[in-house]
């Protein structure tokens, strides 16, 4: 198994009234109440963080972005991974990920991430996400056409890290006459790309055709087994059986020395109003066109508030009881992440770790007994139960290299 | 009170695509070019204009039962459509009614054919960035506020739309995303159709109502200082929604501006 380390990484230092006056923490709520110097901390603090996790063996860390909301103060994944890419060892950098529809230029993403696979030695994992639809309001980006946008990203993406150049791309959203950067990833056939989400079928569906691990993100157990049997029939029809090298979860979990003071940090999963996201106006979550149409009824009930969300709002007490949270001293969870694992059969796990306001003491003592004591619980139960990463399974990076297919169905270009 | 007309819907193929095309009454045709949020299919406002005149609703194309063209990108591309639909109906000296973003889709046509037509009336358009004031975005607001901003009398949202169905809200969050896949940037307005509305010889009427909150009346004023012959008419107590607002008032202008030789 592959454990990885994540946090949000939260602007906490805002004051929570001026959003609960606004009514929103999110897209349109005023930059006005971001602090600058306080920011500066709280990123240095979480770089010193990630180093530490590195020192002490974490197999990954994971990092996203997000834009205009204090629930995360990453705004551009690959800053936090450049910087990572100097600064840390061995532990895998891994993007979950860069939102491809947002890039008006996909060759400069390329760019990039070819330089942080360098500079790291070969450690990062190049994840790639449709972004929520508060992301494309934030950066102007018509979400009518995200979908079609993350396809062709990605397509260009891959042959711009596989095909030598120069070579031309004329494509629906994007048109380059020149395709010939310099700077190619360090890993070939290129750096391992994970695909992160929580709802959509169609991008499931997508994931398992190009035989990229998805990455489901702190779903209950049984929507998780759903993920997993829409990802598994769809890799039956290109050719291939699915097994746990192809799925990763990510799950809330926080653990300190006393079951007291990890339940008390533990409420700081749910510090932001509303989802985790922020309090927001649905239609930003959902712009018009950004998501599929089978559930256009569903949402536009909710976005009139006459129905309920229809990912639902559950309560603190009802996520650990459900097993979206997991809070205790490292005995508490480890018997508990051993019975989701047998559940779920992830070969990836992420472990988010911290929220909101956890103090910096807390946050570092959470990840010590995270990385020391229950990773290497998890990962020997892993062993037991036959649940592989990617790199244990020697797992092709994309379909058109997979080895297993005898009839390829999906011809290289 | 009007007589009452008989309205018969078709569908015709216009670049690849079937079109809805309601059309009622005789007369000079005229063209009514409907709202970013679609369109009922009965409205009194037609209903008035059908006494006098052949009147011709089609649905834009990918809005309401006309089907959505993939490629379709531009509002010049769905000016384009309408031109095409007239031309396979041999619709000559046409009127065009452009109810706000299909005041932009009018303009766009007379801008492409700066003769033919025999009158443009542009109510509440987009189309033009507003020298003061921004248009609405609709983007961060619900499917509810977004059309009740347009006027100026809750009281006659409600008077129209009465308690919105899901049907309704399903077909607005429909309109809103053919928006974004034709008017999201710049949002609702073309930079370059100010510099092109010189050529047009159709004398044009520009009506606002006089509490437009989606489109400020300085890019009304813009319309009648970019084209050649306009007049500016304001309707008092009004919204964006003026065919909807005051249908008696707009019919009454529209109607004696094309009837005027």
């Amino acid at each position: 198994m592959h454990l990885m380390y994540f946090t949000e990484q939260p602007m906490a230092a805002y004051d929570a009234k001026e959003g609960l006056k606004y009514g929103a923490t999110a897209l349109t709520f005023s930059n006005k109440h971001y602090d600058p110097v306080a920011a500066s901390r709280l990123y240095n603090e979480y770089l010193e963080e990630y180093v530490l996790a590195d020192e002490w063996g974490v197999d990954g860390i994971m990092l996203n972005e997000h834009h205009n909301a204090p629930f995360c103060m990453q705004a551009k994944c690959n800053v936090f991974a450049s910087i990572l890419a100097a600064t840390t060892k061995q532990a895998k950098i891994v993007l979950l990920g860069n939102p491809l529809p947002l890039a008006e230029n996909p060759i400069r993403l390329a760019e990039e991430l070819a330089m942080i696979d360098m500079v790291s030695k070969g450690r990062l994992v190049s994840g790639f996400v449709r972004g929520g639809g508060q992301e494309q309001l934030a950066t102007g980006v018509n979400p009518a056409y995200n979908r079609e946008r993350f396809i062709e990203a990605h397509d260009l993406i891959q042959k711009t890290w596989t095909q030598p150049g120069p070579f031309r791309w004329e494509g629906t959203h994007y048109q380059h006459r020149v395709v010939n950067p310099w700077a190619v990833p360090l890993q070939k056939p290129y750096p391992r790309v994970w695909i992160p989400g929580v709802l959509s079928r169609e991008t499931v569906i997508w994931t398992a055709q190009q035989r990229y691990p998805y990455i489901a993100l702190n779903t209950a157990i049984d929507a998780t087994k759903t993920i997993w049997d829409t990802y598994s029939k769809a890799a039956a029809d290109v050719g291939y059986t699915a097994g746990p090298e192809n799925f990763g979860y990510l799950i809330r979990v926080h653990v300190q020395d006393t079951e007291e003071k990890a339940m008390q940090n533990a409420r700081q999963f749910m510090w932001m109003q509303g989802e985790f996201t922020g309090l927001a106006h649905p239609v930003w979550a959902n712009p018009a066109g950004y998501f599929s149409p089978s559930g256009r009824r569903g949402f536009v009930e909710f976005a009139v508030g006459r129905a309920k969300n229809p990912r639902g709002q559950p309560t603190f007490e009802d996520q650990v009881a459900d097993t979206m949270i997991i809070a205790g001293t490292p005995d508490q969870g480890i018997p508990r992440l051993k019975m989701l694992i047998e559940h779920t059969r992830p070969g990836i796990m992420g472990i988010w770790g911290n929220d909101g306001t956890v103090s910096k003491e807390d946050r570092r003592r959470c990840i010590e007994l995270l990385v020391k004591e229950v990773m290497p619980a998890v990962r020997e139960h892993g062993k037991t139960l036959g649940l592989k990463d990617p790199w244990e399974a020697n797992a092709p990076v994309h379909l058109r290299y997979s080895t297993d297919i005898a009839v390829q169905k999906v011809a290289a270009e | 009170m009007p007589t009452s007309v008989t309205w018969n819907d078709t569908e015709i193929s216009i670049a690849g695509n079937r079109l809805h095309l309601r059309r009622g009454g005789s007369g000079w045709p005229v063209l009514v070019l409907h709202h970013d949020i679609g369109t009922l299919d009965r409205l009194p406002f037609y209903d008035m204009l059908a006494q006098n005149f052949d009147v011709l609703i089609p649905h834009h194309p990918g809005w309401g039962r006309s089907e959505r063209p993939q490629w379709l990108r531009s509002v010049r591309d769905i000016a384009a459509i309408h031109s095409w639909l007239l031309a396979e109906l041999g619709i000559g000296e046409v009127s065009l009614v452009g109810l706000g973003f299909g005041g932009w889709i009018a303009a766009e046509m007379a801008s492409q054919a700066p003769t033919g037509k025999r009158r443009l009336v542009l109510v509440g358009a987009m189309g033009i960035k507003p020298p003061e004031g921004e248009i609405a975005d609709q983007a961060i607001v619900s499917y509810l506020d977004y059309p009740k901003a347009g006027f100026h009398d809750e009281a006659a949202f409600t008077r129209v739309y009465g308690d919105v169905s899901t049907d309704q809200l399903e077909q607005w969050d429909i309109c809103r995303e053919m928006v974004f896949r034709t008017a999201w940037k710049p949002y609702m307005y073309s930079q370059t159709l100010p510099h092109l509305l010189g050529g047009v010889r159709t004398p044009a009427l520009v009506v606002w109502g006089d509490d437009d909150r989606h489109v400020p009346k300085s890019a009304g004023d813009a319309y009648v200082k970019a084209l050649r012959t306009a007049q500016l008419e304001v309707v008092a107590s009004c919204g964006h929604y003026v065919d909807m607002e005051k249908p008696d008032e707009l019919a009454k202008l529209v109607t004696a501006f094309v009837n005027t030789n």
